[in-house]
């Protein structure tokens, strides 16, 4: 599964092939090309054009003249500054307890699992993702209900609805996507590296911190961009357990579906994405995503 | 391999902790469908198999997973022809601009659906006054599955290198006979994991999809609106049940077959 | 409508004012009111004639069940087979894309909401219906008839569905003394903080507005869709202070039932059929009445299409559909009141149309209806109303 994994630079010497004309690779990048600048670059345009439109309150149609009093009302309504913090403090929670949960676990089936286990366990880590992300959210609705399984584990003393359940709900959602990368980055830790490592006398706990755990890293930073992102789009599961508490998604899809003001929406839409990015930006300037593109 | 004795024991304990922590939900939701609540009650107020029944009956909910899988076929394979393209350009040609093409290839999974869905639903719906239909679908996903298909084809042409080809070609092969006996099998794993994983990308894509659908119903969405229909509300446990059960098997493929080199 | 329209977001899709699409043929005078404006001149059928052989429905889900999800839920099929017209039914997810369907020209009828009639009237997209060509017309409800949602200075545009009340439900073993007023979820100091619920839309302020028209007469509000400024913001104020009390806010039925189930919840608004869920299972009990101060709901109501290739199987469709037995399947399905008066004999639960005040004139006068808040006060008092958009921040706001 090094599919989530965008960086690997432990390949060996490459030379430059040959016989390898730029034009014939120019033909070969013009179907995916296209297709994202048609579809998606071209989406994207149109979202940030219509942001600075304006819906008409006489006859509800969205009007065609350039404002910019959307992305003035979402730099100085306080709700959606307050709304966009609660939603960052989720997305990092939730990717903070995935990397939590899933580091060991990628350790154990990376270095200690045979190959059998191995599948095994790939199998079980990926099989969760099948089933419908809805019912997921609503077993944990049951889960955390009160007198539901866990508050009669925990003798009354489940957390009940709220953003707390939300984290947690979302984690669990998302978890096989931290855990694919940075099993895939274990795993490319050779063992040999491991082995001299404990020759030379650092016990396992050294290895762990100088060895494994920077080589780790990268694989931890590429499921941090799902954990994150997923987490910081998402308004179905936080409707689902988080009780009366709104989040970003929300608060875009209360504004586009039910106020139908599209051009808000728009505006609105771009509290994320330039989240994300930032966030894309901090990963990069670390070097954990130096990516395999020269 | 030398963990001390100490660590393996944690890592193995935490790692049963964990999949205690992915499965306990799952077997709530087998449970439920059981439960003859209609609305998943805890604990069950007693025990049926009609929900089995409901739902073997329910054509609505056949209709939706064919849906779902037209969707997630053609979604899966486009974006394999797409990404592997793309995989090869970057990988096997001195390409102008790898560094920005690869964060376009990454940005639609890794912004949120939310924004990716407002975005295609203004330009399909608003700009170019297109009926949202499955084929509008089958357009966004594929968008957000070219990348893991990208990811997987360029890893594993990174691993092979040009060796063989070079040598299928120095012995005379054609370009197409190269790729037919050479090329394609070094990638078929690649292929097959990818596509995978793009189809389950798509198979479970909830929010994107409510923006993009329109009135058609993919799986997802018919669970969604089973939601706001208690006669019926169980029945998408036992969806789910199955659906988890079936899909160990090509899970089990992909890993036992796709990622060989791992 | 229940499903997904009705519920939250949806249901009050796109603000457009009804008004606002004839503006070409009609001139709005600065007094304001939809009095001045009129819907495009057409004139209704006169005679049913033979059947096209097809017709293109566009429904809320559950509306026009053919046994695809349940194999003894199928209204379409003897329909099919009595007048030959073949039923294709697309099912609209919100009151928005009902009207951008039904004004693609490609369909023959809607069941429409409140929110979406009137702008479908005065956008001249559905057309005068002659209810003596109905037979079951007849028979319905009279306080369904004539109505400001379904006509236009007595001539119908359709013909009533069903409809329902948002009831005030309460868990019998946690609230003694069975309640009466909305003040139970509206009071700062309620003994049930934390446990209750109410309606995860913007339109849920109606709620508040309508106690608010009760409680505190000095604001003003006579209509609890057209609110000024003030009155919205005193409307915003309440809610606020229940938000307090307030453990989650809920917009779809299995949220709802379980939340009294679980116990998260024990009083607060709801719909009927949530409730006779939730006594079904049997875990809890709960009661539910339209308190004194009345309660807002929807009422639904068949269109046809101005431009209906097959208008001759929409009328047939339109008769079908509240027939007794019919209107009784669809409401006891959906669990809402049939607008059919004879279908009360026709229900399997027969005590079905006095559990939803089917026929109850007194209760139906109660009910507000949901519609679309615009600045041309819906209740024709001014134009100096909210509108949906506002009301939709404002619900944003209010809930932080």
């Amino acid at each position: 599964m090094t599919a989530l994994v965008p960086t690997e630079n432990l390949r060996a010497g490459r030379r430059p092939s040959r016989r390898r004309p730029a034009p014939l690779g120019y033909l070969l990048l013009l179907p995916p090309l296209a297709w994202l600048f048609i579809a998606y670059l071209g989406s994207m345009a149109v979202l940030l054009v219509s942001a600075f439109w304006s819906v008409d309150s006489f006859t509800g149609q969205v009007v065609r003249v350039t404002t910019t009093g959307n992305f003035g009302a979402v730099l100085h309504d306080p709700l959606f500054r307050t709304v966009t913090l609660r939603t960052v403090g989720v997305a990092l929670g939730v990717t903070v307890i995935d990397a939590l949960l899933a580091v060991p676990l990628a350790l154990f089936m990376a270095k200690v699992a045979g190959p059998r286990m191995r599948i095994a366990l790939m199998v079980a880590v990926t099989t969760p993702l099948w089933a419908s992300y809805l019912v997921k959210a609503y077993a944990w609705r049951g889960l955390l209900a009160p007198n539901g399984p866990l508050d009669w584990i925990t003798g009354g003393h489940s957390i009940g609805y709220g953003l707390p359940a939300t984290v947690i709900t979302l984690s669990y959602l998302w978890l096989p996507y931290m855990i694919l990368p940075v099993y895939a980055a274990f795993a490319r830790v050779p063992s040999s590296m491991w082995e001299a490592s404990a020759d030379l006398g650092a016990t396992s706990g050294t290895t762990l911190r100088r060895i494994a755990a920077p080589l780790a890293f990268p694989g931890i930073a590429a499921g941090s961009i799902f954990t994150f992102s997923l987490s910081l789009g998402d308004y179905i599961a936080v409707q689902i357990v988080g009780g009366k508490s709104q989040l970003l998604g929300n608060v875009i899809y209360g504004q586009l579906v039910t106020a139908n003001d599209q051009p808000l929406a728009a505006a609105l839409s771009f509290v994320p994405l330039v989240v994300v990015l930032l966030y894309l930006f901090a990963l990069r300037a670390t070097g954990t995503l130096e990516q395999e593109a020269r | 391999m030398r963990l001390s004795a100490g660590l393996r024991r944690f890592v193995g304990g935490w790692t049963i902790l964990v999949l205690l922590f992915l499965y306990i939900p799952l077997v709530f939701v087998v449970l439920n469908s059981f439960n003859s609540s209609r609305t998943f009650a805890f604990p069950p107020s007693g025990l049926t198999l009609s929900w089995w029944k409901a739902a073997a009956h329910n054509s609505a909910a056949w209709h939706a997973l064919g849906a779902t899988a037209i969707v997630g076929v053609c979604a899966a394979s486009l974006a394999l022809v797409l990404g592997t393209c793309a995989a090869f350009a970057l990988q096997r040609y001195p390409v102008w601009g790898k560094q920005p093409i690869s964060l376009l290839i990454t940005m639609p999974i890794t912004l949120p659906g939310i924004v990716t869905g407002i975005a295609m639903n203004t330009t399909f719906h608003s700009v170019l006054g297109w009926n949202l239909t499955l084929f509008t679908v089958i357009i966004a996903h594929t968008t957000f599955c070219i990348v893991v298909v990208f990811n997987n084809v360029q890893a594993r042409l990174r691993r092979t290198g040009t060796n063989l080809q070079e040598a299928s070609s120095d012995l005379g092969a054609t370009a197409f006979q190269t790729f037919r006996w050479v090329t394609f099998p070094q990638l078929r794993g690649a292929l097959l994991a990818g596509g995978l994983l793009a189809f389950a990308l798509s198979f479970d894509e909830i929010v994107v999809t409510e923006f993009t659908a329109g009135s058609t119903r993919t799986l997802p969405l018919w669970i969604f609106d089973n939601l706001f229909r208690p006669n019926q509300a169980p029945v998408i446990n036992v969806v789910a049940a199955v659906l988890t059960v079936i899909a160990v098997v090509p899970v089990w493929i992909a890993q036992r077959y796709g990622d060989d080199e791992a | 409508m229940k499903i997904r329209l009705k519920s939250a977001a949806a249901l009050l899709g796109v603000a457009t004012l009804a008004l606002s699409a004839c503006s070409s043929s009609t001139t709005t005078t600065s007094s304001g009111g939809t009095k001045d404006i009129k819907p495009p001149t057409m004139s209704a059928a006169t005679k049913v004639g033979t059947g096209e052989g097809k017709l293109n429905l566009v429904v809320w889900a559950g509306y026009a069940e053919d046994g695809s999800s349940d194999t003894s839920v199928d209204w379409v099929h003897p329909f099919e087979q009595q007048t030959g017209c073949q039923v294709n039914a697309k099912v609209a997810g919100t009151s928005d894309e009902m009207v951008q369907l039904m004004r693609t020209g490609d369909y023959d009828g809607v069941s429409a909401s409140g929110d979406a009639t009137l702008r479908l009237i005065y956008a001249g997209n559905v057309a005068p219906v002659n209810t003596d060509l109905v037979d079951n017309y007849k028979t319905i409800s009279g306080f369904l008839k004539n109505q400001p949602w379904n006509s236009v200075d007595g001539q119908m545009y359709g013909v009533p569905h069903g409809w329902g009340a948002n009831v005030l439900t309460w868990n019998k073993a946690e609230v003694k003394t069975a309640p009466t007023s909305w003040s139970s979820v509206f009071d700062a100091t309620t003994p049930y903080h934390g446990k209750i619920t109410a309606y995860d839309s913007p339109i849920y302020i109606a709620d508040a507005a309508l106690y608010l028209a009760k409680t505190k007469p000095e604001l003003g509000i006579k209509d609890p869709y057209s609110l000024t400024e003030k009155q919205l913001d005193a409307a915003i104020a309440l809610l606020k202070q229940q938000n307090a009390n307030v453990g989650e806010y809920w917009s779809d039925y299995t949220k709802a039932v379980q939340s009294f189930e679980s116990g998260s919840t024990v009083i607060g608004t709801s719909w009927q059929v949530i409730a006779n869920l939730i006594n079904a299972d049997k875990k809890v009990q709960v009661g539910t009445t339209v308190p004194a101060e009345g309660a807002t709901g929807w009422s639904d109501t068949w269109m046809l299409a101005a431009k209906a290739a097959h208008p001759n199987c929409m009328y047939e469709w339109m008769n079908w559909i509240t027939s007794p037995k019919v209107n009784a399947e669809v409401a006891e399905w959906f669990g809402e009141a049939p607008a059919q008066t004879l279908a009360c004999d026709q229900t399997s639960d027969k005590s079905f149309c006095d559990t939803y005040h089917a026929t109850d004139d007194a209760y139906a006068k109660q009910i507000h209806y949901w519609t679309t808040p615009q600045k041309q006060c819906v209740d024709g008092s001014g134009s100096d109303c909210t509108d949906y958009a506002e009301w939709v921040t404002k619900w944003q706001q209010m809930k932080g």
